[in-house]
């Protein structure tokens, strides 16, 4: 039973060492959050407005439910830093005077707030420092209101509010080419022109705030002052793809453990009956000895939880160590003080209370045959096990088998809920493996669909106020411009029945060769000249269809209220928008022929010159390199998805491992005799190996398509779990991630097929002749 | 050592020819002496009983004749082929082609029919008769597609018969075949093996510690401690059915 105890305790430390690894990381990652957010004060409101006089700022205290108002000037700036020539931007925010933000508080990892009164001085956030090799006392430059100024680095700082630091619009953080920067309020104020004035507001609430109420209050008090966006903290961005991971980990952490528990469950019920069916005799004589049914049932449970005890040990020992790689993985992107490892004892007890509880109930059965034996029968042999002929053999099929191949279609028939409950495991660490690749699979789909197939540009330009289309030639006579086309985006308020959205229309040119909308088998659709077009997800939340009239609330400039009918619904994986022609829209506005940005296709050996020429243009805000995007996205998944493939093909590995090792060692217990018959009969090592590893092989070889379907399956399950408005993961699997999923299974359905046929070759001939069963 | 009288009545070719034969297990730190010198012929059409107590080596002797067993000393030829140093694989082509087996617990197929259990063996043979007529020598034609657990003992027993005689084998081994069996079955399953011996001419040789069963042999064989006792012809062969235990 050593190898068999030893693959249930595999499947069992994977299903222990997963459920500790989710758990204390949710708990890790939530209780960290949770501290970094108390202690360093993190906002509940967040408001976005043109330019306020200060004395706004009470009239916000005084909204009912609000606690504490903070105002601050906040601005994007471009960067400029030595040696690095790519476009690189930032978010500037000031700091109060007295260097003490009431909220969100900065934690300074290195060196020392900005002195207020310096307008060369700034902190900067963590990752943005690792990523350039910056240091307290490094320099680089900003151009600041249209000013080149060189900054010098007095500190490195964590924010509650920058946990995750990601550019508006992008897909996923690039610490390279964004970062944020923290200057001391009268130097900032006096550089954009803010003295006595606000452009964003932080606020905390009473508990027992009503959030719509405020939100709605603060809309309307500073909406005279260019107010566009007043949002909670559940959509504040960094709290969002933080609250977005301990989703995706909550998800991860109910399903994979449970495949486990269940798998490990059947394993020990499989094991159990045999070994009990194997002591039957032992049993009737203690029963015949005295001992009652309860005896026996507590001296078979102790067998079973001391089987599963190593596994449980190791499981704790592995998910607390896998617990604190994968918190140090996430610690990489999001940035905490300190990582707070907790594993609650509870979360141990839950694991050992669950697992044996599992294995108990798997492994009742058999126990209750056990208790329940009236010694006098136990004391027989077994009487013969039945067997008919298959349903297959009826078909006429029957005649072509050998008798081999009759003994494992039998066999199989002869105990379907075990073949099944086999299949079954099998198919489910094959599924597993696939859920593994599919995660990679989809993000490659997604950033083809989006950067190859949508967005062909290679440099994204914006400017810093909605400009004349006359911007479009200047940026085409740039040498190293090869096309151009421009856009123009406008916040705006999507309202059907009684559901409304928040986000922005983009208008695009009506042939934009570089901007391309895909319907939702990918190909391209022309942008109709009049109506909206919205993406797939956004449709669905809203209700909307093609033919629906919209209503659109614009929430920039004189903020028109207009009816827009809906023309087409297209595929967006990643955020969620509305598209206009770009003249429909700057009709919209009533605006003239204004544009926000271009995008343009560049010659790679100029792009140098070129970001040098944005960064001197004071109307282009920032740039942003197509290339680097799809790079850095790369970059940035591959660490956790490569955490997660090791992961889940070491869990795919060991259920398939240890499901088919199990199979095959019970089926060599029962079968030795009869295998020996026939090696004594003339078969030889391989003839009679057919017999066993063929029906492993063929439970195999069911399992794997199986394991595709369940895979499928489990996989369009974690798309739906995880689609949200920032982004869906298309139900993409690559044909290799199939391929992978079966030859992993395939080799650890080979290795124990090896061990076992190692075994087989090894049977005692004369000493199962001396034997009745 | 072998007297005058072991000489076989009807003095066919020698199938197996053993000399000094030893066999030694190591059981832990004791080491048992199984075969202790065993010399002996046998010859093709001829019924042997070999009579002996638990330990005397019978078993061991005729494992080591069956090739499911490897001398540790001596030789045995089968046929003028040597056996005691033949590898793996020729023990097992030995085995599938030459030699039938019988049990004390039939070792059948669970998961077969009678007819099936013996097509096992007749798949695989160079020049078997079909199951049907194997089966039909045991008088098994009623019971042909009845499963093991479907059969008494002695059925059971003349399907292991059958199966061990439809290759045509030289030699049938037969390891105290009435021995899980009462005497009235036992004694059909004895004429089965009789009846082989007489019509299809092959060399049988029959493990019994049943002093009774040695009557309807050509010789009887007394082993004892790993050693050949007596070698005895009987001057008159009973049938089975005139034997009585």
């Amino acid at each position: 039973m050593k190898g068999q105890v030893f693959a249930i305790t595999l499947v069992v430390v994977s299903g222990v060492a997963t459920f500790i690894m989710f758990i204390s990381t949710i708990d890790s990652l939530s209780l960290t959050r949770n501290r970094f957010y108390r202690d360093y004060r993190f906002a509940d409101v967040f408001v976005n407005l043109k330019r306020a006089p200060e004395s706004l700022k009470e009239k916000i205290q005084n909204v009912p439910g609000v606690h504490q108002v903070e105002t601050r000037v906040s601005a994007y700036v471009k960067l400029d830093i030595k040696g690095f020539s790519e476009p690189v931007t930032a978010r500037i925010i000031s700091v109060p005077d007295d260097g003490k933000p009431l909220l969100n508080r900065l934690y300074i990892k290195k060196g020392r707030l900005a002195d207020p009164a310096k307008d060369n001085e700034v902190v900067v956030n963590e990752n943005f420092a690792l990523a350039h090799g910056f240091d307290p006392g490094d320099r680089f430059a900003a151009i600041i209101h249209g000013k080149w100024k060189e900054l010098t680095i007095t500190g490195i700082a964590l924010s509650p509010e920058f946990v995750l630091i990601m550019r508006p619009e992008a897909m996923s953080p690039d610490f390279k080419h964004y970062g944020i920067l923290w200057m001391g309020r009268k130097a900032l104020s006096k550089a954009y022109d803010m003295d006595g004035a606000f452009n964003n507001a932080v606020l905390t609430l009473y508990p027992d705030a009503k959030l719509s109420d405020v939100l709605a209050q603060l809309d309307t008090i500073v909406e005279q002052y260019g107010g566009y966006g007043t949002y909670a903290r559940k959509d504040q961005i960094s709290h969002r793809l933080l609250s977005g991971e301990f989703q995706q980990l909550q998800t991860s952490s109910e399903i994979f453990p449970t495949i486990f528990i269940c798998v490990a469950a059947f394993l020990l019920n499989v094991v159990m009956s045999r070994t009990i069916n194997t002591q039957r005799e032992q049993i009737a004589a203690l029963k015949a000895f005295g001992y009652n049914n309860l005896d026996i049932g507590i001296h078979y449970a102790k067998l079973v939880v001391l089987i599963i005890s190593p596994g449980l040990i190791g499981g704790i020992v592995a998910g607390i160590w896998f617990g604190k790689m994968l918190g140090g993985i996430y610690m990489e992107v999001y940035r905490f003080p300190q990582l707070i490892y907790t594993l609650h004892p509870g979360v141990i007890v839950a694991a050992v209370l669950i697992s044996i509880a599992s294995a108990l109930v798997g492994t009742l059965h058999s126990l209750w045959r056990a208790a329940k034996q009236p010694p006098a029968e136990a004391m027989r042999p077994e009487p013969p096990a039945q067997y008919r002929v298959t349903l297959i053999e009826k078909t006429g099929i029957g005649r072509m088998l050998t008798q081999p191949s009759r003994i494992i279609a039998r066999n199989i028939e002869r105990k379907p809920i075990r073949t099944f409950l086999s299949i079954i495991g099998i198919a489910v660490a094959c599924a597993t493996m696939i859920s593994s690749g599919f995660f990679k699979d989809a993000v490659a789909f997604m950033v083809n669909v989006q950067f190859v197939l949508s967005q062909k540009e290679d440099m994204k330009v914006a400017f810093t106020e909605p400009t004349s289309r006359r911007a479009l030639y200047e940026l085409k006579e740039l040498p190293g411009v090869h096309h151009a086309e421009t856009f123009r985006t406008v916040p705006a308020r999507f309202k059907f029945g009684s559901r409304s959205y928040k986000t922005a229309i983009n208008g695009i040119e009506p042939e934009s060769r570089l901007h391309l909308l895909l319907d939702t088998d990918l190909n391209a659709i022309s942008l109709p000249p009049s109506g909206i077009v919205l993406n797939d997800y956004l449709g669905k939340f809203l209700g909307v269809r093609a033919g629906d009239l919209l209503t659109v609330e614009v929430l920039e400039g004189s903020k028109p209220v207009r009816q827009v009918p809906v023309v087409a619904l297209v595929k967006l994986y990643l955020g969620v928008m509305g598209y206009m022609d770009v003249t429909a829209l700057n009709r919209l506005m009533r605006e003239g022929d204004a544009v926000s940005g271009a995008y343009l296709v560049t010659d790679p050996l100029y792009s140098g010159k070129l970001y040098r020429n944005f960064i001197n243009m004071p109307r282009v805000s920032g740039t942003v390199l197509r290339r680097n995007e799809i790079r850095n996205f790369h970059d940035v998944q591959a660490k956790g998805m490569l955490f997660f493939t090791f992961i889940a093909t070491l869990m795919a590995c060991s259920i398939a491992f240890g499901v088919v090792y199990n199979s095959a060692r019970i089926a060599l217990s029962e079968r030795s005799r009869e295998l020996s018959s026939l090696r004594v009969l003339g078969y030889t090592r391989g003839e009679i190996s057919y017999i066993l590893l063929g029906e492993l092989g063929l439970i195999t070889l069911i399992a794997i398509p199986l394991g595709f379907l369940i895979g499928y399956w489990l996989c369009a399950y974690i798309a739906q779990a995880l689609a949200s408005d920032l982004f869906r993961v298309p139900l993409v699997i690559e044909t290799k991630t199939y391929a992978l999923a079966a030859a992993v299974v395939l080799a650890s359905a080979s290795v124990s097929g090896l061990i076992v046929r190692h075994k087989l070759d090894h049977l005692d001939l004369v000493e199962v002749l001396k034997t009745r069963e | 050592m072998i007297g005058k009288e072991g000489e076989p009545n009807n003095s066919g070719e020698v199938v197996f020819r053993v000399r000094d034969l030893t066999k030694i297990y190591a059981m832990g730190e004791v080491e048992v002496h199984a075969l202790r010198g065993v010399n002996l012929e046998l010859y093709s059409g001829e019924l042997v009983v070999l009579l002996g107590p638990s330990g005397s080596g019978k078993s061991t002797l005729l494992n080591i004749l069956g090739g499911l067993d490897t001398a540790t000393g001596g030789d045995v030829t089968y046929r003028g082929k040597t056996l005691t140093n033949a590898d793996e694989r020729e023990l097992t082509e030995y085995r599938r082609y030459h030699v039938g087996f019988v049990f004390q617990f039939y070792n059948l197929i669970p998961s077969l029919t009678a007819r099936e259990n013996v097509a096992v063996v007749t798949e695989i043979a160079q020049n078997p008769m079909t199951p049907e007529e194997a089966l039909q020598l045991v008088g098994l034609t009623e019971r042909l597609d009845h499963f093991p657990a479907q059969l008494s003992g002695g059925e059971q027993q003349r399907v292991a018969i059958a199966r061990a005689i439809s290759k045509n084998p030289e030699v049938l081994l037969c390891d105290e075949p009435t021995g899980a069996l009462d005497s009235k079955t036992g004694i059909v399953v004895l004429e089965a093996l009789d009846r082989i011996n007489r019509e299809l001419g092959t060399a049988t040789a029959i493990i019994t510690h049943n002093a009774d069963i040695a009557g309807m042999a050509d010789r009887v064989i007394h082993l004892s401690n790993g050693r050949i006792t007596e070698i005895k012809a009987n001057a008159v062969k009973k049938s089975p059915g005139e034997l009585q235990w």
